[in-house]
């Protein structure tokens, strides 16, 4: 019967086993939940399936779904259609990995310590951070941990947000700042960007943390040369949140003066997933190293005098500090954050530039056209790296309604979280997208009335 | 010889390359010509330069340093580590799941929804609750989305005084981390010598200023709360709520649920209880189960039928919001999901047939050397304290590096607190009765080699590719990055 071959006891096992133990039947082994708690009928679950019928019914489910090899898709908001080299797969693969669990035995851990420790330095190559962890769950959770982090290092309680970093991202982070009591404001935007005019006005010695983002969720480039000086003026932490894959030609967020860099991993090798698992990113400057969040890896030696890893400063964490940790999270993100390491290793350098440079090439191409259309226009003047927002002449569910006629998932519509941009549309184009493949959504938007 | 393994960064050349990319074909614009210059990277991105073969053999070798559950028996406490069937990783890699993009039209995600909404079914069975989220990520993600709710019921309900959520001795760390970041203070409830939580002194701190006890059960140390009935009356009298940490629900499947024993919240840590991996530290998915009167409180959105079609339900004006950006880890749901449809009922009452049957025997086997505290049945899981042992001279964490060398992953070691040099032990429902007599014959032979030599094991492992590594070091002095000499 379906799954029962994962259960080796046989029924001879049982009997001598209950014999060791010294008891009468299974149901001796369970008397000790009281008689009115206990269930005293069967589950009402469907019956056990197969292997072969449980991959059928799958499949089935499956087969319900479009998704980014049935469709073309010009989605991001976040999550982005990025090539993911084959060998990451046969990396996350390798069971060695994936079956276990975190390492707190370092002696037969040295695997995925030592990946975490590369994971680690690779996403302080990039951002220019000091120190990483080893991942939260999403870029959501890791903007609302960096805002709170600010908090603790300064022993503030307020954070100001600007209205460009990601609804999904404030969503969740006002969820946060909400529960825990804590103060948070959203700086205004102006014509698509955060209005520093306001951010002037509204920031005090009361602020902790400024939360912005880069590029920001119209997929444009803020200028933030100076907004460091008049955040550290006031002795708050600038947390930026990132597209790592952004930053192989973006001006690093410490070259911004960034504290603390937050941010969405999933362009590095990872699928979309549906929205999970994702890979929550959060680096920062060494001085915030006590109030980061999760595991992180360090370097020591061992018994031989031999390089090796470990989980360490763990008395930030709940295991050791409980309810004086700087967070609760403990399984993390940690085979996707293995996935971005392999995929970062295999890129190189080379690739990732690459990749950056065909993004911003083909999202300045697709702008260029859909722009130039009658009736499309630019929601905002700016400079976009691989996204952008378009005004377009009618509801952006009926736009996506035809495009999806022609297996093309078109942009997100925006006004649901920005009422005041009524049929406003993001278009993201990574370089998976073919000129070919522009063109056809140019020539489907440009006969849509 | 023992050898370290060089770094990504110790490898490679300038100029070699591990990837291959189509060329661009639109109209090409420098960089320069697309964005301002000051927008730009200042220095060239530093990583490592690797073909694809070296890339494939570093991570192979980091690999065959790494145990997982399919190298060999991981009785790690409280963490469920069970077999991971390989057909629940093919299914999520169908490319009509793994390949979804979160944004899709409602009508381009039936298939997803319908798993979400099926899978939604399942657990409220499972479990007895009346409704779920999957949007947690974790099983502490789902602590604090669980707080969160039952805060806002509270809040709903001009309840404003209710400040502080009651935890025992026992629990997880994650619980009290989790009070706090909720913005509640943590009070502590000792344990009785029954190992049980102490009634009376609970009766003593729960008051008008009492939002919750958050209850693991059967406890960190493997036993039921025998008193439930009796605590969960005591919290709903003073108007509290009762939480319910679903970490250990692999003891009790088809036996009771939580919802029937007057938890009002569960959260469920389906990379345990329901067979994904914890890929070496994640992901994992923390769906929350509530009771009616706080299903107004869940976060958005909540997946929802009507005739045939399945749909996102936003419309719920008192939810908390979001706890993660999309739905959760729908990749780790369906993996979820293939166990249930493959175990069905009596299957997953079997597995806690067999997990809780693995737990007592096994105990059975090791009390005849080790002191085993709080002498009753035990569910699935059970904590030898290696006190006498430390006596001689090595103790829970020299025991475990005992046990590497045999090729078995130790227990978790010191915890929970209560017990002195904890070896808490969880065997699982997918270990044949051989594995854990050989896991007992070891356990036997470290007694014999510490009353023997205490020292030596104390000074081990000998057999593991590196030697005992040094953790002071690493936290006296952190190096938390490679660096260019
Ligand atoms: C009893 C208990 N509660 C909560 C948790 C936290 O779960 P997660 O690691 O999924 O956040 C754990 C996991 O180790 C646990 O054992």
């Amino acid at each position: 019967m379906g799954g029962n071959h994962y259960l080796p006891l046989t029924d001879e096992d049982r009997r001598e086993m209950l014999k060791v133990i010294g008891v009468d039947s299974i149901d001796d082994l369970f008397s000790d939940i009281p008689a009115e708690v206990r269930l005293k009928r069967d589950l009402d679950l469907p019956p056990a399936m197969s292997e072969l019928e449980a991959v059928k019914h799958l499949n089935s489910l499956a087969a319900k779904n479009k998704h980014l090899n049935s469709c073309t898709s010009f989605m991001g908001a976040g999550v982005y259609d990025h090539f993911i080299p084959s060998v990451i797969k046969h990396i996350t693969g390798r069971s060695e990995f994936y079956t276990s669990y975190t390492p707190y035995q370092p002696e037969i851990s040295q695997g995925i310590l030592q990946a975490i420790f590369e994971y680690q330095t690779m996403i302080c190559q990039l951002t220019g951070m000091d120190v990483a962890n080893a991942s939260m769950y999403d870029g959501g959770t890791a903007v609302a941990e960096g805002a709170v982090m600010g908090c603790g290092a300064t022993r503030r309680s307020k954070a100001l947000v600007s209205k460009s970093v990601s609804p999904f991202y404030r969503a969740v982070l006002k969820n946060y700042f909400n529960s825990r009591g804590l103060e948070l404001e959203e700086i205004p935007i102006k014509e698509g960007f955060t209005d520093f005019s306001k951010l002037e006005e509204m920031i005090d010695d009361q602020v902790a943390s400024v939360i912005l983002q880069q590029p920001n969720f119209f997929g444009l480039v803020e200028d933030l040369d100076g907004v460091a000086d008049l955040v550290h003026n006031h002795k708050a932490a600038l947390v930026m949140s990132v597209d790592p894959l952004s930053l192989p030609v973006l001006k690093a967020p410490a070259d911004y003066g960034a504290d603390i860099v937050v941010g969405e991993g999933q362009a590095l090798g990872v699928p979309p997933s549906f929205g999970g698992p994702l890979l929550g990113i959060m680096a920062a400057r060494s001085k915030f190293v006590r109030q980061l969040p999760g595991r992180i890896a360090g370097e020591t030696v061992d018994s031989e005098g031999n390089r090796g890893f470990v989980l360490t400063l763990q008395t930030r964490e709940q295991h050791i500090r409980r309810e004086k940790a700087s967070s609760n999270i403990c399984s993390n993100e940690a085979l996707v954050a293995l996935a971005a390491a392999v995929y970062m290793a295999s890129m190189g350098p080379q690739g990732m530039r690459e990749v950056a440079e065909q993004c911003a090439q083909k999202a300045a191409y697709a702008f260029e056209k859909i722009t130039a259309l009658d009736g499309f226009e630019a929601a905002f003047k700016g400079h976009n790296f691989k996204e952008f927002a378009v005004k377009v002449p009618g509801k952006p569910e009926d736009l996506n309604q035809k495009l999806l006629q022609k297996d093309i998932l078109g942009g997100v519509d925006i006004a649901p979280f920005y009422p005041e941009l009524e049929q406003t549309m993001l278009f993201a184009v990574t370089e998976k997208r073919t000129r070919e493949e522009i063109d056809t959504l140019v020539r489907e938007l440009e006969g849509w009335k | 010889m023992r050898k370290a393994k060089a770094l990504l960064f110790e490898m490679g050349r300038p100029g070699r390359q591990g990837y291959s990319l189509p060329s661009n074909d639109v109209p090409e614009k420098s960089l320069e010509e697309l964005l301002p210059k000051k927008m730009l990277r200042q220095e060239p991105l530093e990583l490592p330069e690797l073909s694809e073969v070296e890339v494939i053999r570093h991570y192979t070798e980091l690999s065959t340093r790494n145990f997982g559950v399919d190298t060999g028996f991981y009785p790690l406490g409280s963490c469920t580590m069970k077999y991971n069937p390989k057909v629940n990783e093919d299914v999520a890699a169908l490319p009509g799941f793994a390949l979804m993009h979160p944004c899709q039209p409602e009508e381009t995600v039936q298939g997803a929804l319908e798993l979400y909404y099926n899978m939604e079914q399942h657990l409220k069975e499972l479990t007895g609750m009346d409704r779920f989220t999957m949007q947690p990520s974790a099983g502490a993600h789902g602590e604090l989305t669980g707080l969160m709710v039952i805060q806002a019921y509270h809040r709903n309900r001009g309840d404003h005084d209710r400040n502080k959520v009651l935890i025992p001795v026992t629990a997880h760390g994650t619980n009290p981390a989790t009070v706090t970041m909720a913005g509640y203070e943590v009070i502590q409830i000792p344990a009785d010598e029954r190992g049980n939580v102490d009634l009376e002194a609970l009766k003593e701190v729960v008051d008008e200023t009492t939002s919750a006890l958050m209850l693991t059960n059967p406890s960190t140390l493997g036993l039921f709360e025998e008193e439930i009935v009796e605590m969960a009356k005591v919290v709903h009298d003073a108007g509290a709520l009762l939480y319910y940490d679903g970490a250990n629900l692999n003891a009790i499947m088809g036996y009771a649920r939580p919802g029937d024993m007057g938890f009002d919240v569960v959260h469920l840590n389906i990379h345990k209880t329901l067979s994904t991996p914890h890929g070496g530290g994640g992901p994992g998915s923390g769906p929350v189960g509530v009771k009616e009167r706080l299903i107004p409180y869940l976060p958005v959105p909540l997946v929802d039928k009507k005739e045939d079609r399945f749909y996102f339900d936003y419309d719920l004006p008192d939810s908390i919001g979001k706890v993660q950006s999309f739905y959760g880890n729908f990749g780790v749901v369906v993996k979820a999901y293939n166990y249930v449809c493959m175990m069905g009922g009596a299957g997953l009452k079997q597995v806690s047939t067999d997990a809780v049957l693995n737990s007592n025997y096994l105990a059975s086997l090791l009390q005849k050397t080790y002191f085993i505290p709080y002498d009753r049945i035990r569910k699935h899981e059970f904590v030898v304290s290696a006190k006498p042992e430390k006596k001689k001279g090595a103790g829970a964490g020299d025991i475990a590096k005992a046990l590497l060398d045999r090729g078995f992953h130790p227990p978790t070691v010191y915890f929970p607190l209560i017990v002195d040099e904890a070896l808490m032990t969880e065997p699982n429902d997918t270990e044949s009765k051989e594995t854990l007599d050989d896991y007992a014959r070891a356990m036997e032979e470290i007694a014999r080699d510490i009353e023997e030599d205490a020292e030596k094991v104390a000074a081990g492992p000998y057999h593991t590719v590196g030697g005992r590594l040094d953790e002071v070091r690493a936290a006296r002095s952190p190096v938390l990055r490679w660096q260019k000499e």
